[in-house]
């Protein structure tokens, strides 16, 4: 296991070799290959580590590999006014949480690699290299932040994700709306990270050390802070204002679904899979300070919840299939926070990992129909798609029914395990959670049935090879091309993504790619096997996932919360034989308070296994019931949706524009920026240049003095000293005149001078 | 009775002479001639009053003006010759490059 | 009285044959001029009881230096008149209008210095007679040195006109 650097490592390798040479000189095929081939290594090296993880005791399942030394020791003043040694090395650290992650991410990203070969296969040949770099590059910083033993390591890739992400989501950079949305969520992400560097620079200054293992052990012996609002919570809080910012939670969730606007494997590996749980998985990462910080614990679980409700009404009524599944996103995310919140630690990485699976799943798959339909996303333009498309359209019914949480796909034990933990801890959350659940059900089937069943509806395309260029006589107007022109006013007034159709089908350059590429579209198809591999691969996951956590009150020993545990508990505490062989012996997934150090547990009661078993009827219900609705309205009676959108028309618009958020946030925290932006210009214009200016004013006059009393008086000085010896010059200069005979002549004026003086001197006397 | 102020009247009228051709010549040779005229009257002078004061040291002094005016030809007439090379005149009126 | 004749008749010749030499337009012929005034000048100095300085006058001035002038001019082959060329910045006139004036001043001093009685200044006893003994022992005693500088400048002279008259050293 000494090896587990090497894991981050060769993704990164393959990111410098795509990055530095094969944007120049790869072709599509060899960057696809190379990259492919990296994460496949990574994945097994993962999967080596991985069993020889579980092969260890349960109680030693963790290790650490220090690579070499980043930050040598710095003395650092701490908050307690000793001076402590701010050292940071490149450690990673396996344990089963890192490990779980370490899986999910390399295995999803390998799928999603493959997957990514052939929907990226019509870009223009240097964008496939960069296109692998920026996925590659997000792996390789992806793995770091899962690996990392102490909190700088993490945030080298937490930062690291956060540029891959915005590189990735402006991958067409050309487009407006492409590079707007990167932005967007580079920015909104910072907000986050802001909130997480506060509270690294916290941690430093209340523990003296930022690795993890430390870190917990310190905190485990500090006292719960449930009544008053102390260190601990204030880490906790801000380390939650960076999970918010990544994980886009209420309020800085608005970047994820333009972050739709990036090709749809990013969409399925970085804003569905991996980087968006992140903040899942560093709430997690800390279980130990969030368990000491109760207050903290509560404000997650509301944001949690809140978040999954809002997510989730909002993708009742998108038309966008990518957006319908980024508010999915969103709304699982809100879930996973909810269990954070309520001290299932355990059951928040569950659905972190089983909503991995059918998320990816579901966004390929819609990636796939977007495919089919030569870059159309707007699901009142499909429908019908079952009998062209159908391994997409198993797969992702697989996919819809373990969201839903249909027994015994993997949604529904990790769901079900968070509400019933959520009915334990706070019953108007579970109340809420379980109408989020219903929502769920409903708009997935809704996407479902708009896009695979009912009558086709979108453009007509050419009847076959032999039919030659010219369009289909009775569609010319709607022929399939999603830049015509009434297309974007079929849109709600807000929706953003009206130019959608990929640069990937434009241009006749490029190779025709079973038929949807070129000019001429010959329909719905299905996707290549590089598309479809994944798509099978991922819908096994989501089929057995969950069978990793079966309760124990479906006579199931929930194997992955007991596999998890030790990673939400101190070290010290965990070592205690009696503890683990506690744990051992308890068949159920209650534990002894004072093991887990979760105080919400401790009022748990021993027979709740009728209570559990009751409530997974219900969710089921409720699933069954979301489906049957979706199913009564988009299928067999359509007009009953617009009857209700026409009936509550101002719910319906609210909903549409998605509770004008991000027009909140443009009247308020962006105008608030440029109005604070032209203030401070204007103040810098007038106070700072002004006294800028003043100075130079004076300068300037000063100097016009200085400069006047030099030319006047020391000017004047030197110029009439050179303009009496020009002058004298002048007249003087002409007794050089060359002449040898004229400088004889003044020898004879002087002999003439000379005899003169002395004849007069002889007269005189 | 010739006194040495016949003499003295002579050597003038003949140093005269000699320096109206150098200022009146412009044949540069003509003027080294009346250089040699010039330096004649001054012997002139040097040898009528040795005799007048029977004093031989005014003959030396002759002898040194004769081995003076002997170097200056020699060296004038060198630098005339190097002169007519260039410019292939003796006319002293285009001896005139060092003016302002 | 017979003196007096030679005395004027020398100074006629050596007056006209110096105004000969200075106006003549022909070079050549002002060189031989200048043969004949010095010639004239030699005999003035017999007649000033100088043969020693006459006959030096005659070998070095009419025989040496005057050549020497012939045969510059033979060597100046004069493709156009010397004189084309005419300066109006030169002031002839008023060169003439002083060398008369100075002329005029030395014979007032001339005339005027006849009223005073002059000064015999015999030399300091020599054992020798003869003008050209007493040249002789008066260049190797006291005029040691001037003479033996003469030498000197003569012989810089000669490198001189050397290095000047050669085309290429």
């Amino acid at each position: 296991m000494y090896y587990i650097w090497l894991i981050p490592l060769l993704p990164g390798i393959g990111a410098a070799v795509n990055g530095l040479v094969g944007i120049r000189s790869f072709s599509r095929k060899v960057a696809g290959v190379l990259a492919c081939v990296m994460m496949a290594a990574a994945l097994g090296i993962s999967g080596v580590a991985f069993w020889q993880l579980l092969a260890l005791p349960a109680a030693e399942r963790a290790f650490d590999v220090t690579v070499a030394q980043w930050i040598p020791s710095i003395p650092l003043q701490l908050g307690t006014g000793a001076i402590g040694g701010f050292q940071v090395p490149w450690g990673f650290r396996l344990d089963p949480l890192s490990g779980m992650m370490l899986l999910v991410v390399t295995g999803i990203g390998t799928l999603i690699h493959v997957y990514s070969t052939a929907y990226m296969a019509d870009e223009p040949r240097g964008g496939v290299a960069r296109f692998f770099c920026y996925l590659n590059l997000f792996c390789f910083f992806m793995l770091m932040l899962v690996l990392g033993n102490n909190f700088l390591v993490m945030f080298v890739g937490w930062e690291g994700v956060g540029l891959c992400s915005y590189l990735l989501i402006g991958y067409w950079y050309e487009k407006k709306t492409a590079s707007d949305a990167g932005k967007k969520a580079f920015i909104t992400n910072r907000v986050g990270d802001w909130g997480f560097v506060l509270g690294v620079f916290l941690i430093y200054s209340t523990f003296g050390t930022l690795d993890f293992r430390a870190v917990q052990k310190l905190a485990a012996s500090m006292p719960v802070e449930s009544a008053h609002f102390g260190v601990l919570s204030a880490i906790c809080l801000l380390l939650f204002v960076g999970a918010i910012g990544k994980s886009a939670q209420i309020p800085l969730y608005v970047w994820l679904p333009d972050a739709m606007e990036g090709p749809t494997p990013v969409s399925a590996l970085i804003h569905a899979a991996t980087m968006v749980t992140a903040g899942v998985y560093m709430v997690g990462r800390n279980a130990v300070l969030f368990s000491h910080a109760p207050i903290v614990m509560q404000i997650v679980a509301i944001v949690g919840v809140l978040t999954a409700l809002m997510a989730a009404s909002i993708g009742l009524v998108q038309y966008d299939i990518k957006r319908v599944l980024a508010y999915s996103t969103v709304s699982q995310l809100g879930y996973m926070f909810t269990a954070m919140g309520v001290g299932a630690f355990s059951a928040g990485a569950f659905h972190l990992m089983t909503h991995a699976f059918f998320k990816a799943l579901l966004f390929l798959g819609s990636g796939s129909v977007i495919h089919a339909m030569a870059g159309e996303q707007d699901m009142r333009r499909m429908g019908g798609l079952k009998k062209y498309l159908p391994v997409t359209f198993v797969t992702m019914m697989i996919g819809t029914l373990a969201i839903a949480g249909i027994p015994p796909l993997a949604g529904f034990f990790s769901k079900d395990e968070i509400l019933f933990r959520t009915f334990l801890a706070y019953k108007a959350i579970w109340i809420l959670a379980v109408a989020t659940a219903l929502m769920t059900a409903f708009y997935m089937f809704r996407l479902m049935s708009m896009t695979f069943l009912g009558t086709y509806r979108g453009p007509a395309w050419e009847t076959g090879g032999h039919g030659g260029l010219a369009p289909h006589p009775a569609d010319s107007q709607a022929h399939g091309h999603a830049h015509e022109p009434d297309h974007g006013v079929a849109h709600g007034p807000a929706e953003p993504h009206d130019v959608h159709a990929a640069p990937a089908h434009d241009g006749a350059s490029v190779p025709a790619h079973s038929g949807a590429a070129a000019g001429v579209w010959h329909g719905p198809h299905e996707s290549p096997t590089p598309m479809t591999f994944p798509l099978m691969a991922l819908a096994i996951g989501a089929l057995v996932a969950g069978f990793v956590g079966i309760p124990a009150a479906l006579w199931g020993n929930n194997a992955i919360e007991k596999f998890l545990e030790p990673s939400f508990t101190a070290q010290e505490v965990r070592l205690k034989p009696d503890t683990t062989e506690n744990a051992r012996q308890e068949a159920g997934n209650q534990e002894p308070g004072s093991v887990r150090l979760q105080p919400d547990r401790e009022a748990e009661p021993h027979a709740s296994q009728s209570t559990e078993l009751g409530l997974m009827l219900f969710s089921v219900l409720i699933a069954v019931a979301g489906i049957l609705i979706a199913r009564k309205f988009y299928v067999t009676s359509p007009e009953i949706s617009e009857q209700l959108a026409t009936k509550w028309a101002g719910a319906h618009r609210t909903l549409s524009n998605k509770y004008y958020v991000d027009e909140l946030y443009n009247a308020t925290v962006v105008s608030g920026t440029f109005g604070a932006g032209r203030g401070l210009w204007a103040v810098d214009r007038r106070v700072v240049d002004g006294a800028v200016n003043g100075t130079g004013w004076i300068t300037v006059i000063s100097a016009w003095f200085s400069g006047l009393t030099d030319r006047a008086v020391v000017d004047g000085l030197v110029n009439l000293v050179g303009r009496i010896c020009e002058e004298g010059s002048f007249w003087l200069r002409k007794l050089q005149t060359g002449l040898v005979q004229n400088y004889a002549l003044l020898m004879l004026f002087g002999i003439f001078a000379f005899v003169t003086v002395y004849l007069l001197m002889r007269w005189s006397f | 009775m010739i006194t040495p102020t016949h003499y003295m009247l002579l050597s003038s009228a003949l140093f005269i002479i000699g320096v109206a051709g150098v200022m009146m010549r412009r044949n540069i040779i003509v003027i080294f001639m009346s250089i040699e005229l010039i330096l004649n009257a001054v012997n002139i002078n040097l040898v009528a009053y040795s005799s007048q004061l029977q004093n031989a040291v005014g003959q030396v002094f002759a002898l040194f003006v004769i081995a003076v005016a002997a170097a200056e030809a020699a060296v004038g007439l060198g630098i005339i010759l190097a002169f007519y090379r260039n410019k292939e005149t003796v006319n002293i009126d285009e001896m005139n490059l060092m003016k302002w | 009285m017979g003196q007096a004749i030679a005395f004027y008749t020398l100074a006629a010749f050596i007056l006209g044959f110096a105004v000969l030499v200075v106006t003549t337009k022909d070079t050549v012929h002002s060189v031989l001029f200048l043969v004949l005034d010095f010639l004239f000048v030699a005999a003035l100095y017999v007649l000033l009881d100088a043969p020693f300085l006459a006959v030096i006058q005659v070998l070095v001035y009419a025989g040496g230096i005057v050549v020497l002038y012939l045969f510059v001019v033979m060597l100046v082959n004069l493709k156009r008149p010397p004189e084309a060329h005419h300066d109006p910045h030169r002031r002839t006139k008023l060169g003439l209008f002083l060398a008369v004036a100075v002329l005029l001043e030395l014979g007032a001093i001339a005339v005027y210095q006849t009223t005073r009685p002059v000064l015999s200044v015999p030399g300091a006893p020599m054992p020798v007679t003869g003008n050209t003994e007493q040249v002789g022992w008066l260049l190797y005693t006291s005029y040691l040195i001037p003479f033996e500088i003469a030498s000197m400048l003569l012989l810089v002279a000669m490198i001189g006109a050397i290095v000047l008259a050669k085309r290429e050293l």
